[in-house]
């Protein structure tokens, strides 16, 4: 029987949310070309953890090992490869995110199977993936196939496909001996850090001003910090701010920053890159002001201008200045 | 500290209009200005502060066409050391693991500890090659490292995860090393400085120098073949505020009124 594997992911003890985003992506192929849902958890003391899992794939396979506890490239590959050349999946999918992104491309190596990243999307075309993934900052898309294998691994972007409530399905939980012999020599997990928090916490703002790449340089930010400051919101922003060092990493909207749902969130000078979008989209209200129409911010926002915002900024600041004095 | 750098030449993209080519598989790069890939000018950053603190060497390495000399030539002015470009009409159309295989022919006899890269590029955003790389070479690698430290043996990385949350991980050396962007500050370089570079030694080599073959590269040499590049559907678009800045902020305050927001 064609097998679809899904790396089921979770980190301290919970399972993030691109597991079930895959599951239920894996569905949908697996009832296309008829093939065997199969979910793979590997972890440590998993047996409870897995039942969770059964709900959403024909299978959960379980590999318990205290070297699987924390997630660590060289095990997982160890585990993965074994379990892959002895299953011959047709399809499996992998979340691209950190561990996904640290895992896939030198599993795919060992394995000598073709691999696809961070896909929006994935079909079979008689029996081979086409995919869709983004380039340039997601400003264009790019249809791809892989090339003839028997085996293929997929990485799927997170919070990209929604998941569906279903039937469970109640799958068997088969836990597979661990086929980790020896140590695991050349890298070791230490431990987790949380970097300290700051004086505002962005994820409790009501309103949110939110600065990205062009305001261009760091003597320019009283202008956001004036329009944060006349709305009573907070000063937030996208991940070059952080990398310059202009605003602390706790201010930082995105995949690898805050998600965050304000009554309003004003994106200045943003493009929009999905790993910010992904953190901001629930937001009651967004309005977004670049000068490049075509930014994919203006995908995600409410109301757009598309105008030099060094113009339009401080006029709305005075504006807004002057609706509050008048109303008070 | 020997470190290899893998850097990439691209087109910059995050403030440009972009227009997908007549062959319907690219875009049209004319009015673009190419410059090293983001991710990977911190990774040159973080070789050059190594090696300004541990002593050692810095090799700047691309695959690219001529132009890609440029990119080579900045990091010749931040401290790298000797450059190479790897160019043949073969390695077009390479994807991420066709352009692992080319990388890895070259760097499989040079002298190093450390390989550094950026996590992904601009332009395709693979997120693949340094790994690919890695496991073709046999050494250990981790990926959006966002700190290092340099112990005798090993190093000590902090990767970046979902959330604000990273991962302290221990990685034997020789090893390669995926940068986030962010790591440090990297420095700019006078025209003056990157003229002055020009005596350091940069290398050119092709198929033939590198034993490789013409089907291990290129389209017949990757895993995935593009079939097709196309500008998103939009399926939903912001209702656009026009009109000069008085008025765009006059309507914005509207808004901003009827939800109580002001």
């Amino acid at each position: 029987m064609t097998e679809i594997l899904v790396l089921a992911e979770h980190r301290r003890g919970e399972f993030r949310d691109v597991t079930f985003e895959m599951l239920t992506k894996g569905r949908e192929l697996s009832q296309k070309i008829d093939a065997d849902l199969t979910a793979v958890l590997l972890g440590h003391n998993v047996k409870e953890f897995a039942k969770k899992l059964a709900d959403h794939a024909k299978k959960v396979l379980t590999v318990d090992d205290a070297r699987l506890e924390d997630f660590n490239a060289e095990a997982y590959q160890k585990v993965l490869s074994h379990l892959i050349s002895e299953r011959k999946p047709l399809l499996t999918l992998i979340g691209h995110t950190s561990f996904g992104v640290d895992l896939a491309p030198s599993l795919a190596t060992e394995l000598n199977v073709p691999l696809a990243t961070d896909c929006i999307n994935v079909d079979f075309e008689e029996k081979k993936p086409i995919v869709v993934r983004q380039v340039y900052g997601g400003k264009v898309n790019v249809k791809a196939s892989l090339h003839t294998s028997e085996s293929y691994i997929v990485t799927l972007r997170p919070a990209t496909f929604e998941v569906q409530e279903v039937e469970p399905l109640g799958g068997e939980i088969i836990e597979i001996p661990s086929p980790l012999k020896e140590d695991i020599p050349y890298k070791k997990f230490v431990e987790y850090y949380e970097p300290p928090a700051g004086e505002v916490d962005i994820t409790a703002a009501n309103i949110l001003v939110s600065v990205g790449r062009g305001i261009k340089d760091t003597e320019n930010m009283p202008i956001v910090e004036k329009l944060a400051g006349a709305l009573g919101g907070a000063l937030a922003c996208s991940r070059p701010i952080v990398d310059k060092g202009w605003l602390p990493s706790d201010r930082q909207v995105g995949t690898s920053g805050k998600t965050v749902k304000p009554k309003l969130y004003l994106a200045v000078g943003i493009s929009g890159a999905f790993q910010h979008v992904s953190g901001m989209k629930n937001s009651d209200l967004i309005i977004a002001i670049n000068k490049d129409s075509k930014a994919p911010i203006f995908r995600a926002a409410d109301y757009g201008v598309v105008e030099d915002l060094f113009k339009v900024v401080p006029t709305l600041t005075n504006k807004i200045l002057e609706e509050k004095k008048s109303s008070s | 500290m020997d470190t290899i750098v893998c850097v990439k030449h691209v087109p910059e993209t995050a403030e440009a209009e972009i227009a997908v080519d007549s062959s319907g598989k690219g875009i049209k790069t004319e009015d673009l200005v190419f410059d090293i890939n983001e991710w990977d000018d911190y990774a040159i950053e973080e070789a050059v502060l190594m090696k300004e603190k541990l002593g050692g060497s810095v090799t700047v390495i691309t695959m690219g066409p001529e132009d890609a000399d440029k990119t080579l030539r900045k990091c010749l002015a931040k401290g790298a050391d000797k450059a190479i470009r790897l160019t043949d009409k073969a390695f077009e159309r390479s994807d991420a693991y066709a352009t692992a295989k080319i990388l890895h022919k070259a760097i499989k006899d040079l002298p190093f500890n450390l390989i550094l890269t950026g996590t992904q590029a601009s332009d395709d955003g693979y997120a693949q090659v340094g790994v690919i790389l890695a496991e073709l070479l046999g050494i250990p690698h981790a990926t959006m490292v966002k700190k290092i430290e340099s112990k005798e043996e090993f190093v000590r990385v902090n990767r970046e995860l979902e959330g604000g949350l990273e991962q302290v991980m221990e990685v034997k050396l020789p090893a390669m090393l995926a940068v986030q962007t962010g790591i440090n500050e990297p420095r700019y370089v006078s025209i003056m400085g990157i003229r002055k570079a020009r005596e350091k030694e940069l290398k050119v080599l092709g198929l033939g120098d590198l034993g490789l073959k013409e089907e291990e590269v290129g389209e017949s040499g990757s895993w995935i073949t593009m079939e097709e590049m196309f500008i998103p559907p939009v399926e939903k678009e912001a209702e656009i505020l026009t009109g000069g800045p008085d008025e765009i902020a006059a309507k914005i305050v509207e808004t901003l009124k009827a939800r109580g927001l002001v």
